[in-house]
């Protein structure tokens, strides 16, 4: 055999190996999968939202894939029960992340439902979690003298109120809050494969309470 | 459907297949070895060294003292000078083009690095606009490195080899000069994209379809010179640098139409991704630079490769395994077991071929360590080599879940990201920058003290930055899996590792000038005109 031909048959032979272990194999799974009875399909609201997280890209500092009990303490802080691949049916593409410069967000709605702390905490995430370095996202909100009719008025803590100002959340924003109120997949899920019982045991109770 | 069986069946096959393949070059495998490790050097040139990134000076030191005891270096032949010479012409102008794109976006690349890790211990600075938010910023120097520097520098590199590989001028060079072009636009679309938010989303693969395709038209282009230019090759073997080159330059358009193709769904959609992210770095941004290393190392000092089957070897080992590696990135995730499995396996597996490259390239350089002094090319791909080594063990232990459960979501991971890609891809590609430009240019590089300033500057930069980072990575990662601190601990915790990240990248930023200034120098043939003008191998007369 001459040694190009060697080459191409031996590079695409190795190629095509590795496309059916780490991408046929896995799409054939996932032919099987099937939205949980609890999860909710997005509306068009956050899916605009989700959008927003994406562009700003959120995906640097926040995962949303709490792992099981067993591998971490990921269920103590609030974070949620292990995530399984049903819980991601809707999502196109799935933002798993592999980053937790912040913590991770698969249950953010359930752990955090008050518009007004996400609205604020966008606006300045200092103003409420002493020390956090995530950025603040001023071009989200405009600065008015005076709210029109229509207009979202964010409510900050009185140390960060403008005087004389007020602080108007953008549509986007907007969006992204309510995208984020949703993230909650606390319900119940049956199947949870390859889990150890303590995830079973654990996998219908609502999660509470940040740390 | 039993995943598992099929996987099993799937593994043994391929793993007889590997098997068969390296028993298919046994001829090569056991009497060509030492003549096919020759075929870089003429006639009668072993024992002469070519270093056209040290002064005159330099390179008379290198090679009577090490060639003096031994036996006496020849000189090439006037016939294969006139080869090499012609090889070097018919590059020259690709190269270069190459090379001024890749130094311009490593100044971009680095700027924005600075940035974002600034942006990480002081969050309200820059929060004005939203393409300066650290989530646009960071994404901008991830492609920007991944896509602009590296792949730039490497291809350069490769365009500028294959002819001296095959002694015979470059051909199609003109597809290189389209790709390029066409290389590069989409890469400015697409990072304007994704300053304003036009992003897919998915991690490496942010550039979108309709912008990435012509990344993928592109990077055919760039690799169509090596088809054109094998068949008309006037050597009887191909050197080990071409087969990782030929692969590398096969896989890169065939990883990115796959990865992008719009099918992927779900979960699935994960796995594709990071079969993507780690191919990119396994199959292509790694074999490129291990290729440059397989070639220059030999050419500095004068010597063929130790043991050249060790590097077939290796070279068939680390495309079988770093294949499969990708699901290492997503261990603890909502992803299938046994695919997790499977690349824990293939991880601890790539040991084998860095070994094979290691132990390489240690027999060669063994004795000849003195030479570093010398030899500004030398300094950088040498350590570029051991990074490599050491990138790699480390990736494969963290590959190891109880490793993982600990780095996986921390700057660890960025730490070992920049010992591959900086520590590995990039040195290596500075010293293939500082040994050609000399041989494209026709000029020396006019100020050799500025070399030095730059390694120095880089390699105390990067050790700063990776000491710093990695140690905070992994303080991070042992709070947050301590349950009675709360989460905000292991965000404290980063800070003077975060700020220290800044200071060596500073400083690497620094380093990135001089070079970046050194080569304008050079462009505009300033500095003093030194006797031997980088006359190919005049220096050993
Ligand atoms: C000039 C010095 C540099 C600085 C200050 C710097 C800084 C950074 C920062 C802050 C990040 C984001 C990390 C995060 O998301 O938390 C990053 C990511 C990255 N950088 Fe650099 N960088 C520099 C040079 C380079 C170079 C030259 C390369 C490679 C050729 C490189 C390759 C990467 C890669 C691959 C990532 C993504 C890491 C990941 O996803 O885990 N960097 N860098
Ligand atoms: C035997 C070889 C190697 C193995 C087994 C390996 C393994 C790993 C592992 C386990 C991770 C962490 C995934 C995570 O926890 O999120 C990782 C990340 C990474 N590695 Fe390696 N590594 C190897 C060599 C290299 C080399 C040579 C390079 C550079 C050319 C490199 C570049 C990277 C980058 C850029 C990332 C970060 C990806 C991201 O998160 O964006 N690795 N590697």
């Amino acid at each position: 055999m001459h040694s190009e031909t060697k080459l191409l048959v031996g590079s695409s032979v190795i190629l095509s190996l590795a496309i059916t272990a780490l991408v046929a194999l896995p799409y054939l799974q996932e032919e099987d999968s099937h939205p949980p009875a609890g999860l909710m399909p997005y509306t068009d609201q956050q899916l605009r939202g989700r959008q927003v997280y994406i562009e700003n890209g959120c995906i640097a500092c926040h995962s949303q894939q709490p792992r099981t009990r067993l591998q971490a303490p990921d269920f103590d802080r609030g974070w949620g029960r292990a995530s399984t691949a049903d819980d991601y049916f809707y999502d196109k593409p799935t933002l798993l992340g592999t980053m937790r410069t912040g913590p991770d967000l698969f249950n953010i709605g359930a752990r955090q439902p008050s518009k007004d702390w996400h609205l604020g905490h966008l606006y300045q995430p200092r103003a409420y979690t002493q020390g956090s370095i995530m950025p603040a996202y001023p071009f989200l909100f405009i600065l008015k003298n005076k709210a029109s009719p229509g207009d979202t008025v964010v409510n900050l803590p009185p140390a960060q109120a403008i005087p004389g100002k007020v602080v108007i959340a953008r549509q986007e924003v907007l969006d992204l809050v309510t995208y984020l109120q949703g993230m909650d997949h606390t319900y119940p899920v049956d199947k949870l494969p390859n889990l150890p019982e303590v995830d079973k045991g654990t996998s219908g109770q609502t999660s509470t309470g940040s740390k | 459907m039993n995943v598992l069986a099929i996987l099993l069946s799937a593994f043994i096959i391929a793993i007889i297949g590997l098997m068969f393949f390296i028993w298919s070059q046994r001829k090569s495998l056991v009497d060509g070895g030492d003549a096919a490790a020759r075929v870089i050097f003429g006639a009668d040139e072993v024992g002469t060294i070519e270093d056209p990134s040290a002064t005159p000076a330099n390179r008379k030191i290198q090679q009577t003292h090490l060639y003096s005891h031994t036996a006496p270096g020849h000189r090439i032949s006037d016939e294969d000078l006139q080869v090499r010479i012609r090889a070097d012409q018919s590059s020259a102008r690709v190269t270069l083009a190459f090379f001024c794109m890749a130094i311009f976006w490593l100044l971009v690349a680095s700027a924005f690095g600075l940035i974002s890790s600034i942006k990480l211990h002081e969050p309200d600075w820059l929060t004005q606009s939203q393409w300066l938010t650290f989530g646009i910023t960071r994404t901008l120097h991830l492609n920007v490195v991944a896509y602009g520097w590296a792949p730039m520098a490497a291809l350069g590199v490769c365009n500028w080899m294959l002819p001296r590989l095959l002694k015979t001028p470059l051909a199609g060079a003109r597809y290189a000069i389209a790709g390029l072009m066409i290389w590069n636009a989409a890469l400015i679309a697409g990072l304007v994209g994704i300053a304003n938010g036009y992003n897919t989303g998915l991690e490496w693969l942010e550039i979108p379809l309709p912008i990435a395709v012509w990344l993928a038209i592109g990077g055919a282009l760039i690799g169509m010179p090596l088809v054109v230019t094998l068949q008309q090759r006037k050597v009887a073997h191909l050197y080990v640098s071409v087969w990782y080159m030929g692969a590398a330059l096969f896989w890169f358009p065939a990883l990115l139409i796959i990865a992008k193709l719009p099918i992927h769904h779900g979960i699935e959609q994960a796995t594709a991704n990071w079969w993507f992210g780690h191919n990119v770095l396994g199959l292509f941004y790694t074999p490129l630079s291990l290729a440059s290393i397989y070639y220059l190392l030999p050419k500095v000092i004068g010597k063929p490769v130790e043991s050249y089957n060790l590097s077939l070897v290796g070279f068939w080992t680390l495309a079988f395994f770093y294949g499969q590696v990708g699901g290492h990135h997503l261990i603890g995730g909502p992803v299938p077991g046994w695919l997790i499995a499977l690349s824990i396996v293939q991880s601890m597996m790539m040991l084998i071929p860095v070994a094979a490259f290691s132990i390489n390239q240690h027999l060669t350089i063994r004795g000849h360590f003195h030479m570093l002094k010398y030899s500004p090319t030398l300094r950088f791909i040498v350590l570029g080599g051991m990074m490599y080594t050491l990138s790699s063990v480390q990736g494969s232990f963290e590959a190891l879940r109880s490793m993982n459960t600990v780095t996986h979501f921390t700057h660890f991971t960025v730490a070992h990201a920049h010992l591959g890609l900086y520590g590995f891809v990039s040195l290596v590609m500075f010293g293939a920058i500082y040994f050609i430009m000399p041989r494209i240019t026709n000029w020396e590089w006019p100020y050799p003290g500025l070399i030095a300033l730059h390694f120095w500057l880089v390699v105390l930069g990067f050790a700063i930055y990776f000491v710093a980072l990695t140690s905070a990575g992994w303080m991070q990662g042992k709070y947050m899996l301590d349950a009675s601190r709360p989460f905000m601990d292991s965000v404290h915790v980063t800070q003077p590792g975060l700020i220290g990240r800044s200071i060596g990248g500073a400083i690497m930023t620094l380093g990135h000038l001089v070079l970046a200034v050194h080569f304008v120098l050079m462009l505009r043939r300033s500095g003093p005109r030194r006797e031997s003008a980088a006359i190919l191998n005049q220096a050993s007369a």
